[in-house]
């Protein structure tokens, strides 16, 4: 009787490692948690992409709730999170900056010349050392920040209809009420 | 393992050199210690977009960034532990590829030293059944002992 629990051992373990291969499979590996989470959103004065001249920093932004979303017309899949971001803007009365990472301005303005534009400011961050203060891995990450100018959650990769519902909206609404 | 580290050494180098050519700045130049520092430092950081390639390695265009902020930090006299944390801060413990003793990596360290102790306890109880087994092997009969001993003393074939 022993003996033959002890043979069962060899199946106890290939399914503990199947089931660590499965969960394994569903995560994203770019998927790597930030540790801005809770910290202050990093200083920056960056040039406004429609108006050069004009600096803007995340003090302009204190006392609101926030959305920084770091993208780039060469950007794929930033294209595919458009519409989100678009109907976010429409729906919500929540900032939405846009900044412009690794990118020519000019590539950036007709971009959004030619497929619309829902960012409140625009802020060109062309050689990404902001971006390296944000921790932008690739294109498009978007940060919320709260009205204390702290970051609150990170989408890495484009915001959907899902992320947008689940977690987004949620947490703009709970957020403004604080 | 040494040679590959020169040679992944001297294609670093011979990347940047190439790249000075792009009107990069160079802070590391010519300044031997502080390119080795560099490139070792390079060598220990992960390219967060390839994540298989460190850095120093990676020519990802964030891995050319994080080298040439490597570069600048030596350049303005940073210590190696200051450009460190500057990495964690920004993109987690995962930028490093030795990942650091916490309570959160304490199964990824000790991990492996627990298997082995599992594999040594199992195999110490594994053998000492099998000796048990073998001296409480029942006694040969009378007939079987018979046959034994004319066996042993070649009277039998």
């Amino acid at each position: 009787m022993k003996k033959k629990l002890l043979l069962l051992i060899p199946l106890v373990v290939f399914f503990v490692l199947a089931g660590f291969f499965v969960v394994g499979l569903g995560l994203n590996p770019k998927e790597i948690p930030s540790p801005l989470i809770g910290k202050p959103v990093p200083a920056f004065s960056l040039p406004d992409l429609n108006a050069p001249e004009k600096a803007v920093t995340p003090q302009d932004f204190l006392g609101q709730v926030w959305l920084l979303n770091a993208w780039a017309s060469w950007c794929v899949s930033c294209k595919t999170e458009h519409p989100s971001l678009a109907r976010l803007a429409k729906t919500s009365d929540v900032s939405i900056i846009g900044m412009l990472y690794r990118d020519k301005p000019e590539n950036g303005s007709e971009w959004l010349r030619r497929h619309g534009d829902p960012f409140t400011v625009s802020i060109a961050d062309a050689d990404g050392s902001v971006g390296i203060d944000f921790g932008v891995i690739g294109t498009p990450e978007t940060f919320l920040i709260d009205k204390q100018g702290i970051i609150r959650y990170k989408q890495t990769g484009p915001i959907n209809e899902e992320v947008l519902n689940k977690k987004i909206i949620p947490m703009i609404k709970e957020l403004k009420q604080l | 393992m040494k040679k590959f580290l020169l040679a992944c050494a001297i294609s670093v180098m011979g990347c940047w050199g190439g790249m000075a050519v792009a009107d990069e700045a160079m802070p590391t130049e010519n300044d031997p210690v502080a390119q080795k520092r560099a490139v070792e430092l390079a060598l220990k950081l992960r390219c967060l977009v390839c994540q298989n390639q460190s850095i120093a390695e990676s020519d990802a265009e964030l891995a050319v960034d994080l080298r040439q902020q490597v570069r600048e930090q030596i350049a303005a006299g940073r210590s190696d532990k200051e450009i460190i944390t500057f990495m964690t801060d920004r993109y987690g413990d995962f930028v490093l590829y030795e990942p650091p003793m916490k309570p959160a990596t304490l199964l990824l360290w000790i991990g492996p030293l627990l298997l082995l102790a599992a594999g040594v306890v199992a195999m110490v109880f594994l053998l000492r059944g099998r000796s048990q087994a073998a001296t409480e092997s029942a006694p040969l009969t009378e007939a079987e002992q018979a046959r034994a001993t004319a066996l042993l003393e070649g009277r039998e074939s």
